[in-house]
């Protein structure tokens, strides 16, 4: 009897784990103590972080991921790109806050036209946040970063006292190479270029509202948000040089993207409202709401601009992409020393599609 | 959308426009005030003026509640946020509307003020159900439309015993406004007003019913049409009051049967005549004094008034001098006759009531529509390209 209680003393002493609990993912909230940089933030790294993003750089445990840059081609060049996230809820239908910021800087460097190869990530956790929660999210960022194939390498994590936070903010960095032959910028638009829309607008914007605490309506909208990286290879690898500027019309939503570009572009543009796909159900939840969908938040959608005898190609290439498959060519590039972006209703009149003065609030009546 | 759809209808939309054209005399011009901010948006957002012949023109007038809401009850609103800890419960497109000292409910948020965004008064009764600690009021602004769900909301605070809810009224009375935009004192300055007829407002005659307008109609020798907030429906009016105006009629049509009755909604009625009184005057942004023209809670429920449950006293404060709403939301003035019109005055700065919400006069027109005001070289190059 003695002898086994020396044996089970001697074992648990030579094997540290054993005495260190595991944490409880069921019960167990963020404290203090996970952002200290101590042996509770390790345990957190350990036991969360590096076992749902496992990968050889992540596994080296440095302050930095340490790996030899990819052999470039002359005229190829990085992209670098960051992304913050902050959303409210953390969970809505068809995503999260985890998986929305890998596909947020995924596509910030597609959106150069670049394939991305590592992503950074930190996490700012708010004292008191569900252990449970926590994981939910990280494993949905860590199903982004594989389906996206696209590594997260290193990150960091702090821990703000309860109050300070709102659940959990994530940013991203992402690092890409774009291809020698690929020149995609907001400046590059030129009269006489076609505008493509890559599918249906607004439905991130919809399904996170539904889920607001002061709305609360029953929707079958999911969100859009989607890696959009191989998207874009095949809208490239298409019709190479058509393709001269690319953006995911998110916060502000298609108008605010497009007011962008005509401005960087220093050219006008004049859009076909019966071209804009926007699904009933989204229609159905701004109508009620005073919103506008051109206005909406997108997390799975690209605007192209492109050369236009080569536009068809790419819309073809679009649409056989599961992504693109409901793409459009909704406008055209013009010449305007005013950079309007302006719309031909389906009513039949003509009108503007303006900035977003702030944040769109919806009507009294 | 069923029953939309059918009211964005481009075809029929084209049908009505040589309609229009047709019977809009050309030796003549029409001007048509649409009162209600629902219509200038409509008309905006579908480009209904640009079906319109040039000697038909549209005139957006007071009716968007948010612009006319002036800037001492905005202040009010948020001295109960800053200054008596209360929680403030508003719509969503007043969070914008500039205040005194630089601030807006937006700002005073920032600042600390406990300032909520709500959907409606039943919204902001929750929130005082779930802080019995705390002050919760109501900021209640809109027309005859929005008034029925306030009524209810201070009528079921009662009815639950509720000591912490109360309302700041700012509900104001559109045929008071209308008929103020024809008979002011501020008409003679300006001569004439240029209106030839109004497009009434659907919602708030769904509450009011169409028989309000009939007085009016008669007195000031306009025609009236109530109209419904789809495109078609301004399209529609708009025909309907052409031809009240060839043929010297000054009557009030009813656009909108499909929901407006002349007598309206005696249930809505009963209610607001039971929770409200007139007040003797109010002030509106941009027209100044009208008289019997906003509601107050009447005495049998002072304790939901916030005006009556905290030391809360109206300062006016005057509009910038440059402005030109006044003449406006009347007719007299286009928004680009404006002096300040999109260089001070823009959606993110509003100076003038009309630049306040998307559905002024000058924010409609800054928005959507003021590519027409400036010459656009892009047609070729479109045509070209499609």
């Amino acid at each position: 009897m003695s002898d086994n209680v020396m044996d089970e003393a001697v074992t648990a002493s030579t094997v540290k784990k054993s005495y260190v609990r595991p944490l409880d993912f069921k019960n167990g909230r963020v404290d203090m103590n996970h952002g200290a940089g101590g042996r509770a933030a390790s345990q957190l790294i350990e036991e969360l972080f590096v076992k749902a993003f496992d990968n050889e750089l992540l596994r080296q445990g440095n302050d930095g991921a340490v790996f030899a840059p990819p052999a470039l081609p002359a005229g190829a060049r990085l992209v670098m790109a960051t992304d913050a996230h902050v959303v409210s809820p953390l969970f809505f239908p068809g995503g999260d806050v985890g998986c929305l910021s890998v596909h947020g800087t995924v596509n910030d460097l597609a959106m150069s036209g670049a394939k991305p190869l590592y992503l950074t990530a930190s996490f700012i956790l708010e004292e008191g946040f569900a252990l449970a929660d926590l994981k939910r999210v990280v494993e949905s960022m860590a199903a982004a970063a594989r389906d996206a194939g696209v590594p997260i390498v290193t990150g960091d994590t702090k821990v703000v006292e309860r109050g300070k936070g709102d659940g959990v903010f994530i940013s991203t960095t992402g690092l890409g190479v774009v291809a020698p032959d690929v020149d995609i910028g907001g400046a590059n638009a030129r009269a006489g270029d076609v505008i493509l829309l890559s599918g249906t607008v607004g439905e991130h914007g919809v399904a996170v509202l539904s889920q607001r605490e002061s709305l609360q309506f029953e929707t079958s909208i999911a969100s859009d948000t989607a890696a959009l990286h191989e998207l874009v290879a095949a809208m490239l690898a298409a019709a190479p040089g058509a393709v001269r500027v690319l953006r995911d019309p998110t916060r502000g939503g298609l108008a605010t993207t497009l007011n962008e570009i005509a401005r960087q572009s220093g050219v006008g543009m004049v859009l076909e409202e019966a071209q804009i796909p926007v699904l009933p159900q989204v229609d159905a939840a701004c109508e009620l709401l005073g919103l506008d969908p051109l206005y909406i938040a997108n997390e799975g959608k690209l605007i192209a601009v492109c050369a236009p005898e080569q536009a068809a190609a790419v819309l073809a290439a679009m649409r056989a992409h599961p992504l693109g498959a409901k793409a459009e060519r909704i406008g055209v590039v013009t010449e305007d020393p005013h950079h309007f972006v302006q719309m031909n209703t389906r009513f039949g009149g003509r009108r503007m599609v303006d900035w977003l003065s702030g944040e769109q609030l919806p009507r009294i009546c | 959308m069923k029953y939309i759809d059918e009211f964005r209808d481009g075809e029929l939309a084209r049908q009505i426009a040589v309609r229009i054209a047709a019977e809009a005399k050309p030796e003549r011009n029409y001007s048509f005030m649409e009162f209600c901010g629902g219509h200038t948006h409509a008309i905006s957002r579908y480009g209904v003026d640009s079906l319109l012949p040039a000697n038909v023109r549209m005139v957006h007038g007071p009716g968007c509640p948010v612009c006319v809401l002036p800037i001492g009850r905005i202040d009010m609103a948020i001295r109960l946020a800053l200054e008596h800890d209360a929680i403030v419960c508003c719509y969503g497109d007043t969070l914008r509307v500039p205040a005194s000292d630089g601030l807006s409910l937006m700002k005073a948020k920032a600042r600390g003020g406990d300032i909520r965004m709500v959907y409606s008064p039943s919204d902001a009764l929750a929130i005082a159900r779930d802080n019995p600690a705390r002050e919760v009021v109501f900021f209640a602004i809109g027309f005859e439309t929005t008034t029925p769900p306030t009524a209810a909301a201070i009528r079921s605070a009662q009815q639950q015993g509720l000591k912490n809810f109360s309302v700041l009224c700012c509900h104001v009375l559109t045929p008071a406004a209308i008929a103020h935009v024809l008979n002011s004192p501020e008409v003679k300055k300006y001569g004439t007003v240029p209106i030839d007829g109004f497009v009434g407002p659907a919602h708030v005659s769904i509450v009011i019913g169409s028989a309000p307008y009939e007085p009016f109609a008669q007195e000031y020798m306009k025609p009236v049409v109530i109209a419904g907030f789809e495109p078609l429906d301004v399209m529609q009016a708009i025909l309907m009051l052409i031809r009240q105006v060839n043929e010297g009629r000054a009557e009030v049509e009813n656009e909108f049967t499909r929901a407006v009755t002349r007598d309206g909604n005696w249930i809505a009625i009963d209610l607001m005549d039971e929770i409200f009184e007139l007040r003797a005057a109010f002030e509106w942004r941009g027209l100044g004094e009208v008289p019997l023209s906003a509601l107050r809670i009447c005495g049998k429920y002072a304790q939901f008034d916030a005006e009556r449950r905290f030391p809360l006293e109206y300062a006016p404060v005057a509009d910038n001098k440059a402005c030109e709403c006044g003449a406006i939301l009347r007719g007299v003035k286009r928004p680009t006759d404006c002096k300040i019109f999109g260089t001070v005055c823009t959606p993110e700065n509003p100076v003038g009531s009309c630049m306040v919400s998307s559905e002024g006069a000058c924010a409609a027109h800054y928005s959507y529509g003021r590519f027409r005001s400036i010459p656009v070289v892009a047609e070729t190059v479109t045509e070209a390209a499609a």
